[in-house]
């Protein structure tokens, strides 16, 4: 078996009970793992770089408040980019998911939490990409086209923000099923 | 050539969730059709998938695409052994309606109904959300799928011990991590790229 990130992650074994369970949805497993070399060695980078995807995976998995992750991500950055992506999550930690619905009879659902703005310092190609990161981590719901605009006026092309999206997106899904297994694997 | 977001106009917006079949409407251009390639293609997965806006623009990052769709495909389609497909329909309208994604809870709130036969217990999740009273069973899938989806997830051994008194074994419990986890990334794209629309007329 090649390396599996779910795995690693997650700390199991290759050849032990739960990496054989995930083993009973094999596409799932392989296509999973398929998906993280689609984002993170990815050949076409011109919309989006290797470092602005590992910066913002580094951020989202530190909004989940998974150091282990986050770790695996920072790993690829620069020292002083991987501390301030840490400093920009700890500024964005939160609880979610928040948000409001469109209006009618379920804005008595709507709810509130912390807007992430990213810190002056912050490139602005990045800080948007944090910004929306946020937003997708935390208060989904909320998405509207002028969160998209903010990308775009930031430099994101149409294609980098659909990958911008996949990443969040994906890391939203690793994070949970890797979270799931070592639940599981401890239980 | 300047890129824009797509303001979309005169359609209605649904309100509530529903069981109901809906559109969606995409808040950037799509790839062209004219414009795809092989790669892009293999990225659909199905050929079919060209008539919708939602995976014409995710087309635009094709390698991505095609290994979500992969893993979608087998988490929740594999008949073999695992929860059954109307519990895996469940965790992913549970994890779609906590992230409010109505678009996500309509379409497998009614795979859920298909495969279970309780459109009733299913209807009253969407209505009355994720406390719902839908039977040990499926309150057991629901909180699971619930306390995974939070952010950070609160998934633990007490939601494991649950679902195991309930008589889901290991791979079933997998399935259940699995298809809440993958509700958790396609609500953010449903929910962040465009928007649902209710049928006309």
């Amino acid at each position: 078996m090649s390396f599996d990130v779910i795995d690693h992650l997650a700390g199991l074994a290759p050849d032990g009970p739960l990496a054989a369970i995930r083993n009973v949805r094999r596409q799932a497993r392989e296509q999973a793992q398929a998906s993280y070399a689609a984002l993170f060695e990815a050949s076409e980078l011109a919309d989006m770089s290797l470092e602005e995807r590992h910066a913002v995976a580094t951020f989202v998995a530190a909004l989940h408040r998974d150091t282990t992750i986050s770790a695996f991500y920072a790993k690829a950055l620069p020292d002083d980019l991987a501390i301030t992506v840490a400093t920009e999550a700890t500024r964005g930690m939160a609880s979610g998911p928040f948000g409001a619905y469109p209006a009618g009879p379920l804005s008595a659902e709507d709810t509130t939490g912390p807007v992430y703005t990213a810190s002056p310092g912050v490139a602005p190609r990045l800080a948007a990409a944090l910004n929306h990161a946020h937003m997708l981590v935390f208060h989904l719901r909320d998405s509207s086209p002028a969160h998209l605009q903010a990308l775009l006026d930031a430099g994101w092309s149409t294609t980098g923000i659909v990958t911008l999206s996949q990443l969040v997106a994906f890391l939203s899904f690793q994070i949970r099923v890797v979270h799931g297994l070592r639940t599981l694997a401890g239980a | 050539m300047t890129e824009h977001t797509l303001h979309q106009e005169g359609h209605e917006v649904p309100t509530v969730f529903t069981q109901a079949q809906l559109g969606w409407l995409p808040w950037l251009e799509p790839f062209p059709e004219a414009e795809l390639t092989e790669r892009h293609w293999a990225g659909l997965v199905d050929a079919s998938r060209a008539k919708s806006p939602y995976f014409m623009l995710l087309a635009r990052d094709p390698d991505i695409l095609g290994a979500r769709t992969k893993t979608d495909k087998d988490i929740f389609y594999n008949p073999e052994a695992g929860l059954p497909r109307a519990e895996r329909e469940l965790a992913a309208a549970a994890a779609s309606r906590l992230n409010g994604c109505i678009y996500c809870a309509s379409v497998h709130a009614r795979f859920a109904t298909h495969f279970s036969k309780r459109g009733d217990d299913v209807q009253r999740l969407l209505d009355l959300g994720v406390g719902a009273d839908l039977g040990p069973r499926w309150n057991a899938v629901v909180a699971a799928s619930v306390a995974l989806s939070e952010t950070p997830s609160r998934f633990g051994e007490e939601h494991v011990a649950a679902l195991r008194a309930e008589g889901l074994d290991l791979a079933a419990i997998v399935d259940v991590i699995n298809g809440a986890a993958f509700f958790n990334w396609a609500n953010r794209l449903m929910l962040s790229l465009g928007e649902p629309e209710l049928p006309k007329g």
